[in-house]
Order: C-alpha cells, then sequence, then structure tokens
C-alpha cells in the first residue's frame, strides 16, 4: 500500500469525533489512517494537548498528517501539540481551515488518491473559501 | 540576583490557590460571553500545577517557568492551556538566554506577552488576556525601579480589567456575539488580573 496522508479529527465533543471519523471511513474506506480525540483531560467538553498528539502519532505517515478543528481551543490546542512533536514530525503536520466534518471527508478523499499534505490542506480549504 | 527558590515556590502557591479560588467568577464570566469553562479549565491546571509544586521549584528558575507552562498546556484543556502555557514557556525561554530575574522582569514578561500574542494571533484592544497584561507590561517598563512598582502594576491590572468591559470581542468565542460580547468583563483579562494580583499580594507580603 502507497502512503497516504493521515486525517486526525480534534473536536470539543469526543461524540462529534467519533461520529466523524466513523462518516469518512464509511465515505473513504480504510486506506487513509484516521485518528481522533475529543474532550478535555477530564473527560468533559473541551481539548487535550496530550490527546491531540496521540492522535496525530497514531495517524501517522510519512507524508504527514493533515488535522480538522471544530472551534477555537480545538485549533489552538492543535497547533501546540503540532509543536510539541518530535521536531522531524512537526513540519508534517497541518491544522485546517476547514469545518470539521466536510473538511474531514474531503480530505481524507483528496488523500486516499494519493496527494500530497499541500494538496489535501488545499482541498479541506476550499470549503472556508467563501 | 537571582530569586530564592522558596519566594518562587510561595509566589506560585499564591497566584495557584487564587485562580482556584476564583474559578466560579471565571467561569460566570465565561458564561456570559465564551463557553463557560474558563473556570474549570484554569482550576485543573492550577491544580497539576500545584500537584507538581515540589518537583516545580526544585528546578533552574527557567525550567521551572518551562514545566509550569508544559503543565498548563497538557492539562488545561481549552484554548487558555496554550495561551498560558506559552506564556511561561517563554518567559522560561527568555531565562534560559541570558535574562535574569528581578532585574529584567520587563524584558522576560515583555517575552511572555509577545509568545501570547503570537499563540493566540492577537493584539491589545481585542478583549482578551492580553488586556491586562499589554498594560502590566508598560507599567513594568515604566515604574521599573520605583518604589511603588507594586502598588502601581496591581492598579495597572485592576484598571485594565474592568477597561476590556466595553470592548467588543473580535477574537475567541466572544467575537460570535459580536455587538452582544459588550458589557462584560473578559474572562481571559480577568484571570490574568488574578494572577498578577497574587503574585504582587505575595511580593509584598515578603517585603
Amino acid at each position: 500500500m502507497t502512503d497516504t496522508v493521515g486525517i486526525v479529527i480534534v473536536s470539543h465533543s469526543s461524540d462529534i469525533a467519533k461520529g466523524t471519523a466513523d462518516m469518512v471511513r464509511q465515505m473513504v474506506g480504510s486506506e487513509v489512517k484516521v485518528a481522533f480525540c475529543g474532550g478535555n483531560p477530564d473527560g468533559g467538553l473541551g481539548t487535550s494537548v496530550p490527546l491531540i498528539i496521540d492522535a496525530i502519532n497514531a495517524a501517522w505517515s510519512p507524508k504527514g498528517v493533515a488535522v480538522l478543528v471544530d472551534l477555537g481551543g480545538a485549533e489552538t490546542n492543535s497547533e501546540m501539540a503540532v509543536e510539541m512533536l518530535e521536531p522531524a514530525r512537526r513540519d508534517l503536520v497541518v491544522v485546517c481551515n476547514a469545518p470539521i466534518v466536510e473538511g474531514a471527508v474531503m480530505a481524507a478523499t483528496e488523500a486516499a488518491g494519493g496527494s500530497t499534505l499541500a494538496q489535501v490542506k488545499a482541498v479541506a480549504e476550499e470549503l472556508s473559501a467563501d | 540576583m537571582s530569586v530564592p527558590s522558596e519566594t518562587f515556590k510561595s509566589l506560585v502557591k499564591a497566584a495557584a490557590e487564587q485562580v482556584i479560588a476564583s474559578a466560579p467568577e471565571l467561569t460566570s464570566l465565561d458564561q456570559a460571553i465564551g463557553d463557560g469553562d474558563h473556570g474549570t479549565n484554569m482550576k485543573r491546571g492550577c491544580e497539576a500545577v500545584l500537584g507538581m509544586l515540589d518537583a516545580i521549584s526544585a528546578q533552574p528558575l527557567d525550567e521551572a517557568f518551562k514545566m509550569i507552562g508544559k503543565t498548563l498546556v497538557m492539562t488545561v484543556g481549552g484554548a487558555s492551556g496554550p495561551l498560558y502555557g506559552s506564556f511561561f514557556l517563554a518567559a522560561g525561554e527568555a531565562l534560559s538566554h541570558d535574562k535574569h530575574l528581578p532585574e529584567d522582569l520587563a524584558d522576560v514578561f515583555g517575552s511572555a506577552v509577545n509568545a501570547v500574542s503570537a499563540r493566540g494571533r492577537s493584539q491589545v484592544g481585542e478583549k482578551t488576556m492580553l488586556d491586562v497584561l499589554v498594560p502590566v507590561l508598560e507599567t513594568l517598563k515604566t515604574a521599573a525601579g520605583q518604589p511603588d512598582l507594586i502598588a502601581r502594576v496591581r492598579s495597572t491590572a485592576i484598571e485594565a480589567v474592568e477597561r476590556t468591559a466595553p470592548m467588543q470581542a473580535t477574537k475567541g468565542r466572544a467575537s460570535f456575539l459580536g455587538a452582544r460580547s459588550v458589557g462584560h468583563v473578559d474572562p481571559g483579562a480577568r484571570s490574568s488580573c488574578v494572577l498578577v494580583q497574587a503574585v504582587c499580594a505575595g511580593l509584598e507580603a515578603r517585603a
């Protein structure tokens, strides 16, 4: 199997994160690695840097990882998580400015075709263009 | 000069305890214009810092600041984690690069404030914690060496937090409210004020 860009879904809610990942898997299949996390360190609504780091590492691919987020804290925490990765991985992870569900599906579809990280990010972010 | 580790430890403890005590107020401010989790998030982060206080204060000052930052990043669970985390990580980084406390306080605080601004892609006037931190930085610069520095920092922080009430939020969750965010004090500005006040009170008590 050729490497494809991995997808990480980060929501304030673990239910939303899991549901989004389920949709991606149903629509794109298993050729793209998808990891997700949601909830703060106590399990309430929020996001958690250590869980995001784990998810990025779980979805890791030599082609990189695209992260889809829902609201403000998810974005800030994801950016922080990227900076805390081992140096060789940091530059191969992008946080996409895209709606979480549609963005994840579009990004995974693009990734499944073997696209680069930049192409995957661009396709997801077209959804936010207007 | 240097800061004795006992002093550092007592200041960190006082600041963390004060934030924990303010958690209900921070949450109620955040319920008005945010998502209502600022108090519980900050409380969780400060409890984690208190839990590691012995290990933190056993470190050299630069590493101690970085450890506080990293603990907040890993435990807070909201945007305030990376924001406050970046503040302490940058302060620690400045102390690793030829800056010393207390003499370089304004420089170190300035590096920390810049890190918050970069992390949040935010500037002063946008109804955020920067609206307290930046005025405090100005006072640290202009009143450096003055005998009433601590008192001036305290009053700067208190006045600054009140000035966030009429501001309209353009960053974070509060920005969705647009004009409806006007009239409420910003919770992040309030938590920054609580931290500044606690450190000032701790320094005054030791003076």
